[in-house]
């Protein structure tokens, strides 16, 4: 059972909490009208399923019920941080040499 | 008897006898025996036979590793289990035992004769042949195979026991309470720190327990272990957990530990759980497990009486049991001299030390010596003779890799130790990654993921000095990892048994390799040969090894075969071990028990059941209930008499001619408010909400992004900026999840407000020619009159008495309202109309009736004439549509070119050609019923009831360009291979101009 | 089909299986058994390279080789044949799914599988136990009665049980209607039921083998080579670049990594899916047990144990971990249907990569890069169709067209719509 720090809550709570949301930074279009068929689907169903860091959503659904964001390993399972959404995706390199 | 028990050795209470029964026969031991102690302590060794060949099997180790002396355990009617390690399960009186796999007695075993047809079994064999003929496959060889298989036999009865289930949260998390472990629980606990240690055994000490002898900080071990337990149990912030087993290490330093509370007593506390599963959030793991010793590769190496020596150790010191009178010793490893020092000391007559080495310390030289054991260095066992149990064995010596002449030495029990293997399966659970130790001839812990330690035997040191310097150590990082300071104690030892040996491939021999029986699993009876041809046809991972032989997949997973397996498989591949590599440890550590595991969630308890308000009422009332996503919601009333389908046709017919009430209370109600509550309803919902008044209500249709159908119901606007959203009983949660993604994370600019309702209201839904004379007699602030609130209005009002949403809406077809009342009012006011609606029969209807008055009317249900492949001009319903709308979520989605193609399956009615014939919903639809299979399938039965309104059956369905086809005869193919004939029609079958709607 | 080639093996001479050659092995101490596959190098050029060396990809291989002529074929694998999901699934074979696409690809599947262990001459234990599937509400009636319908009009064996039938069937079953999930009926194919994973893996290898097939173990691919042209030229691996005109990708959980390296991008997502064993007992329970409501799925292995499944964790990932609350749940579900295995044990627990398409479909067929082709997306039902997709990739592979089987199951279906949902057409909802 992971450990997911919600940045609203500013606090590392149990996976139970929280609700898995699918990859992040998929904002949807302001005129859907406007693209073509494959570019639809590129928003529908294209994701990026990376074997490594994975930015994706989840929602502290009981909890604050806010969705945020994630950095994840998707090897190892580890959180590198997580962020409000609406914020950029963190620079990772930064994030590392922090630690 | 107890002919093998010493008086005045062990821990066993000596007056506190036990009596319990094995296979019908009644022995008895102390209070402290396990099965298997207490049975060796009565000279039984035989406590089972093996998997393939049935050869007879005694008890090979002391501890949860046993892969022999597996039993079947009882303690009266639903209390039996299989499988149980007779090493590890306390006597108390009142338990039964019995052996496994064998017929008909343990003693003779016919199944036996598989050995001598062991050639024939080698590993994998069964894939190389009952191939021919094929029909005896599945007659004659699979449950051949299958009765075979198997050890113990399955609990046939309910288990009326119960479990239970705790969290945990400490700094320190201990497993193991060895020298190490308790050296670590020190350090950490005398610093302050929440500390909590686990042991698997009944009492904590570990190796301790065997090993009485050395002096520890100038008390003998003994005493230092009482005196250590006492500080630590002293101590507040310390928590020992005894006959607890860590099984399982997850992500984020959680362990899952199992406790068993129960199976050890003879008086169990009425209502005390059986087992308790602990899911542990440890700040810093420390694992102290241990080491777990291997067994020596030869021929009948399997015989009753050949064990482990430090098996033998631990029933001589523990349970004061010598396991023979006359043991042979062979190892090659100094830790057995010791075993052998201690029986002799105990008063056995060791026959031979063993050893395949040439290289003795002189101090064991010279031990062995004085207690005149005769010493055979640089030997091998080539064979062991015996039936029930071990009686000889043959050694003989090996001089520059030749094996010499054989000698034969008398015996009643042979001790093996080949070598020690550090226990690291919680360790690899992490995905921390093992690396082989060249010099300690082992996998060691490398990288790590997790925040563990790991110390003593588990890191390849040996001793007790170096398990309590090292355990001290452990406890000192894990706190500095706490950022929390402390010195690691230093411990004084004398007498310490140090030691060092070496591992090795099955044992040299002069007889026909070939025909050894040198096994390495012994409960799924794998030999060296078996590795051996494994990789001789190509098996050249060390996992097809292991899954070609099924060497280490048997209920020990492979704590004693695995590196012995391992080092013969790289000899075969003339590969160095860390080359071949090492196959994964999985999760439990030892097997768990189901219930442990499902917890709390048993019966009733399995999940929630949701309940409205009225159930009670239902209840009361003799309603037959369906289960509903979490719900319960009353199905039918039926009266004395009466099926469901003469319930439902009352139901229905009361309804339709004067008064039905029914709780709609499970319905999703959202409430979406806010200055922008609009705005957001226009982007969610395909319909357009602007010019919808308040004090009127709107049927929603909400689609996903994929443009199909996700949920429907109908909206209220109570304000200009507040929305009554009602959902679909399944959909409340989900629809609440989307419409908060949405305005989080879409459109975080508009003002609007999410709340759940579905628990705050009461929803009753009133239909029938005289719902408003029921209601208007008890409403206050609300002209009920049909101009005053047309159909589909709503308003705040109060209904006998109590505040409320009043819609008047109609789901079945007639005048119909829906009074929404606070929760707890619900039963009340189902109860004041219930009463007041007696003048006109009122009659309670469930949601068969529903569904039925419904269909009627062609109203659709989301999820059973929609299956998310439907979109809404597909349901008949693009009517929902704003089609002046920019944007709505899932707009794009309709206009992908196989969604605006001809041909797609459209929702329809069907009249069978026989009024009398009530289709089958699922049923499929064709233009032919006589083709030839497989046919051509143009849609299914979504709905079909039988109409009492209308004296006929009707049904809905999903048909290929159902729109054009109205009028034509198709056909719906029946089960018994008959069909059905049915004409296409509109799904609105009664009163299809909703005159019934409009009842002044 | 048999072709010419067929007469000439060009692999190494391998024993054949019988009871025959076991006896003789037997009386000579087994030690003339020749190799199942050898262990194969990489050559510089291959006709067709197929990555991943689980059951699709080795039979795939067999399959160009025995239906196609096609035999300088190499699978490449990064671990050891077999080790993906073909060795971690709960062995579960049926064909009884609703739509006719998918119907009628399972049931080509069930068709081949029937008669595997003869082609093969390895004996992968195909036990026809039956499937049931467990309703527990009304919806999952009609739903089956749905499925039952559609299969029976397409040929595909389903039949429906009554509460009381079910129990005859599998007798340790929990039928009181007071359960918290009440048994309302079944739906059982009889043809349906299980096989030994890794004999699946190991018998196509061996057959492939035979046939010339290189099988390259412990060579990760690192990326796909295209030319100038956007046509595929070869893999890069960790044991050099190796040349083929044709690539098909069949590497479940890891397709999404190796196809972005051709810059196609993936309508996938991997989550971890567990499954557990109890410790072996005698035989009691006769068939293959499944129950979607409260996520439950049982089968009685040829070694006694019991094989239980269990749903996907929430969240993508590749670790094969997976969490403890799972394991509960699914262990619970069981014990709420087979209340008398509560006090049995839990032996093992693994975790496996499922890669997920958006309609739980799989995809199998061309891809817009000339000579790469894609097989993938078969979430939790890849084992059962082993034999059907590596027949139809094969056959994809060698015309460069579909079968009309696989047909639809493209990667146009996410651009069009027409997509073929499984999951939604067994949507809950009321």
């Amino acid at each position: 059972m992971l450990l997911i720090n919600c940045p609203y809550c500013d606090d590392a709570l149990p996976e139970l909490e929280f609700a898995y949301a699918g990859e992040a930074h998929i904002a949807r279009p302001a005129d859907p009208s406007k693209l073509s068929d494959e570019e639809w689907r590129d928003f529908l169903f294209i994701r990026s399923n990376p074997r490594g860091l994975h930015a994706e959503r989840w929602r502290h659904i009981h909890g604050c019920g806010r969705f945020f964001n994630a950095l994840r390993d998707t090897v190892s399972d580890r959180f590198l941080t997580t962020y409000p959404a609406g914020q950029p995706r963190p620079d990772v390199t930064k994030l590392e040499a922090a630690e | 008897m107890n002919d093998y028990r010493i008086k005045g050795r062990g821990r066993v209470n000596p007056n506190r006898p036990v009596r319990f029964t094995f296979d019908g026969k009644t022995f008895s031991g102390f209070e402290g025996d396990t099965v298997a102690s207490a049975l060796l302590a009565n000279g039984e060794h035989l406590m089972g036979r093996g998997f393939k060949y049935h050869r007879p099997r005694g008890v090979v180790t002391a501890g949860s590793e046993e892969p022999n002396a597996l039993i079947g355990t009882s303690r009266g009617p639903g209390r039996f289990e299989p499988n149980t390690r007779a090493t590890m399960q306390e006597i108390y009186s009142g338990l039964t035992t019995e052996s496994q796999n064998k017929w008909p007695s343990l003693k003779f075993d016919l199944g036996a004769i598989n050995d001598r047809l062991y050639m024939l079994f080698s590993a994998g064999f069964y894939y190389k042949t009952f191939m021919w003929p094929k029909s005896f496959w599945d007659k004659v060889y699979e449950p051949f195979i299958r009765r075979a298989a198997g050890l113990g036999r399955s609990p046939t009865e309910l288990d009326p026991d119960h479990y239970a289930s705790r969290y945990l949260h400490c700094d320190v998390l201990i497993v193991g309470s060895g020298p190490a472990g308790l050296a670590a629980a020190l350090t950490a606990a005398r610093s302050g720190a929440s500390v909590t240690v686990v042991d698997e055994q009944a009492e904590m000490g570990g190796t301790l327990l065997s090993e009485p002898s050395p002096m520890i900080e100038g008390q003998p071990a003994w005493d230092w272990l009482a005196t250590t337990l006492a500080e630590l149990a002293g101590m507040p912030n310390v928590r020992l957990m005894h006959r607890t087993t860590a099984i399982g290490y997850y992500h984020q330093n959680m362990v899952g530990l199992c406790q068993k509370l129960t199976d050890h007593l003879s008086d169990v506390p009425a209502d005390a759980p059986r087992e308790r599963l602990w899911r542990v959030r440890a700040g810093q793991v420390i694992l102290a497990q241990g080491a777990i010793e291997r067994p020596m590769v030869f021929d009948g190496n399997d015989r009753p009486g050949v064990m482990m020596a430090g098996a033998a150790q631990t029933f001589l010191h523990r349970f004061g049991v010598k396991v023979g009178n006359r043991p042979v010793i062979l190892t090659s490893h100094d830790s057995a001299w010791h075993t052998a020092f201690d029986l002799a000391d105990a008063g056995c007559k060791v026959a031979a030390i063993v050893d395949t080495r040439t290289d003795i310390a002189p101090a064991l030289m010279q031990a062995a010596m004085s207690r005149q054991i005769e010493v055979l260095t640089g030997h091998t066992a080539t064979a062991t003779g015996g039936r029930l149990r071990v009686k000889s064995i043959r050694v003989n010596p090996v001089r520059g890799g030749t094996v010499g002449a054989a000698r034969t030495i008398a015996c009643d029990a042979v001790l093996m130790c080949g070598g020690w293997t550090p226990s690291l399966h919680l360790f690899s659970h992490t995905k921390g990654s093992l690396d082989w130790d060249a010099k300690a001839k082992a996998y060691l812990p490398g990288h790590k993921t997790e925040a563990v330690h790991i110390a003593g035997a588990g890191r390849g040191l040996w001793g007790i000095a170096a398990a309590l310097e090292d355990g001290a150590k452990a406890g000192a990082d894990a706190l500095r990892d706490l950022g929390r300071k402390a010195g690691a104690a230093t411990y004084a030892v004398t007498g310490d048994r140090t030691g060092t040996g070496i591992t090795q491939k099955e044992l040299p021999t002069d007889r026909s390799p070939g025909s050894a029986k040198a096994f390495i699993d012994f409960q799924n009876d794998v030999t060296a040969k078996d590795i051996r041809l494994a990789v001789r046809e190509g098996m050249r991972s060390i996992e097809h090894v292991k899954r070609y032989t099924t060497n280490g997949m048997a209920t020990d997973q492979g704590k004693l075969s695995n590196m012995n397996g391992l080092t013969i498989a790289s000899d075969a591949l003339g590969k160095d071990i860390p080359q071949v590599g090492l196959t994964t440890f999985r999760p439990p550590y030892t097997p768990t028990t189901f219930g442990a595991l499902a917890g709390y969630h048993k019966g009733s308890h399995f999940e929630v059941t949701r309940k409205t308000p009225i159930d009670s009422w239902a209840a009361e009332n003799g309603a037959a209930f369906e289960p509903v996503a979490l719900w319960r919601r009353a199905w039918y009333f039926p009266k004395a008499g009466e099926d469901m389908h003469a319930a439902v046709n009352r139901e229905c017919r009361a309804t339709r001619q004067s008064l039905g009430i029914f709780d709609a209370s499970t319905l999703g109600k959202i409430e979406v408010s806010g200055p922008d509550a609009v705005e957001f309803m226009n982007r969610m919902y395909t319909n357009p909400w602007a010019k919808l008044a308040p004090g009127k209500c709107r049927y929603g249709l909400l689609l996903g992004e994929d443009g199909f159908i996700r949920d429907d119901g109908v909206i209220g606007r109570m304000r200009d900026d507040l929305f009554h959203v009602t959902t679909t009983t399944g959909g409340a949660a989900r629809v609440l999840n989307m419409m908060e993604d949405y305005l989080q994370t879409e459109w975080p600019e508009l003002q609007v407000w999410l709340t759940s309702t579905t628990e705050e209201w009461a929803t009753i839904a009133i239909n029938g020619p005289n719902a408003r004379k029921l209601l208007a007699p008890l409403v206050e602030g609300q002209d009920m009159s049909d101009a005053a609130f047309p159909h589909m209005s709503v308003a705040e009002c109060t209904v006998a008495g109590f505040p409320s949403r009043l819609f008047r809406i109609s789901f079945t077809g007639e005048l119909g309202f829906e009074v929404n009342v606070p929760a707890r009012h619900g039963r009340a006011l189902w109860e004041k109309l219930m009463a007041a609606g007696k003048p006109y029969d009122i009659c309670p209807y469930g949601t068969e009736t529903m569904h039925v008055l419904r269909a009627e009317k062609g109203y659709i249900i989301i999820g059973q004439d929609t299956d998310g492949t439907v979109t809404p001009e597909d349901a008949g319903i693009g009517w929902a549509i704003g089609k002046a709308k920019p944007d709505f979520v899932g707009k794009r989605s309709l206009a992908r070119p196989d969604i605006v193609a001809k041909g797609r399956k459209q929702l329809v009615g069907l009249l069978t050609e026989n009024p009398k014939t009530v289709l089958v919903e699922g049923a499929q639809i064709v233009l032919d019923p006589k083709q030839s299979k497989p046919m051509r399938m143009i849609g299914h039965v979504t709905s079909s009831y039988w109409s009492e309104a209308l004296g006929r059956s009707i049904a809905m369905a999903v048909v290929e360009g159902g729109f054009d086809r109205m009028g034509d005869t198709l056909h719906i193919p029946t089960a018994d291979g008959g069909s059905q004939a049915a004409k296409v029609t509109g799904c609105v079958f009664y009163d299809p101009e909703g005159d019934r709607l409009k009842v002044e | 089909m048999e072709h010419r080639n067929e007469a000439i093996p060009k692999g190494p001479v391998m024993t054949h299986f019988s009871a025959m050659s076991l006896l003789k092995n037997a009386l000579t101490g087994n030690k003339n058994w020749t190799e199942q596959w050898p262990d194969a190098q990489p050559k510089k050029e291959y006709d067709v390279i197929i990555v991943g060396a689980g059951g699709h990809g080795l039979g795939a291989a067999y399959y160009l080789a025995k239906e196609h002529g096609i035999t300088n074929v190499a699978v490449i694998e990064k671990g050891w044949l077999g080790g993906g999901n073909t060795g971690r699934n709960t062995t579960i074979i049926r064909s009884n799914y609703l739509y006719d696409e998918s119907a009628k690809l399972y049931d080509h599947a069930l068709d081949l599988w029937d008669n595997l262990s003869t082609e093969l001459n390895y004996n992968i234990m195909y036990s026809k136990r039956g499937v049931m599937m467990l309703a527990h509400n009304v919806h999952d009636v009609q739903s089956f009665q749905r499925h039952i319908h559609s299969n029976q009009l397409n040929g595909v064996d389903n039949r429906w049980l009554t509460t009381a039938e079910a129990k005859a069937f599998c007798p340790p079953l929990n039928v009181s209607p007071d359960a918290r999930y009440p048994v309302m009926g079944a739906a059982l194919q009889m043809r349906a039921g299980t096989a030994r994973h890794d004999a699946v893996a190991w018998g196509y290898a061996r057959a492939a083998a035979k046939r010339g097939v290189d099988i390259i173990q412990n060579c990760p691919v690192i990326s796909i080579r295209r030319g100038a042209d956007g046509s595929v030229e070869g893999v890069e691996t960790a044991k050099g670049f190796i040349r083929a005109k044709k690539v098909a990708v069949s590497a479940a959980g890891h397709t999404s990594v190796i196809m972005q390296t051709a810059g196609v991008k993936m309508p996938l997502e991997s989550y971890p899916l567990q499954a557990l064993v109890s410790e072996p007992i005698k035989p009691i329970f006769p068939c293959v047990v499944m129950s979607n409501t409260v996520h439950a799925y049982i089968s009685q292995s040829d070694k006694g144990e019991l094989v239980i499944g269990s749903g996907t964790d929430q969240y993508v990932s590749y670790s094969q971990r997976g969490g403890l609350p799972l394991i509960e749940h699914t262990v619970a579900a069981i014990c709420e249907v087979f209340p008398i295995f509560n006090r049995m044990r839990m032996l093992r627990k693994w975790g496996g990569i499922v890669d997920v398409t958006p309609d739980r479909s799989a995809i199998l067929g061309k891809t817009p890069v000339k000579g790469l082709y894609v097989n993938c997306g078969w979430g939790t039902g890849g084992f059962k169709a082993t034999p059907g997709a590596a027949h139809l990739l094969a056959w994809t592979v060698a015309k460069d067209e579909p079968h009309k089987l696989n047909a639809p199951f493209t990667l146009e279906r996410f651009t069009t719509g027409r997509l073929i949902d499984e999951a939604a057409a067994a949507a809950v909802a009321h």
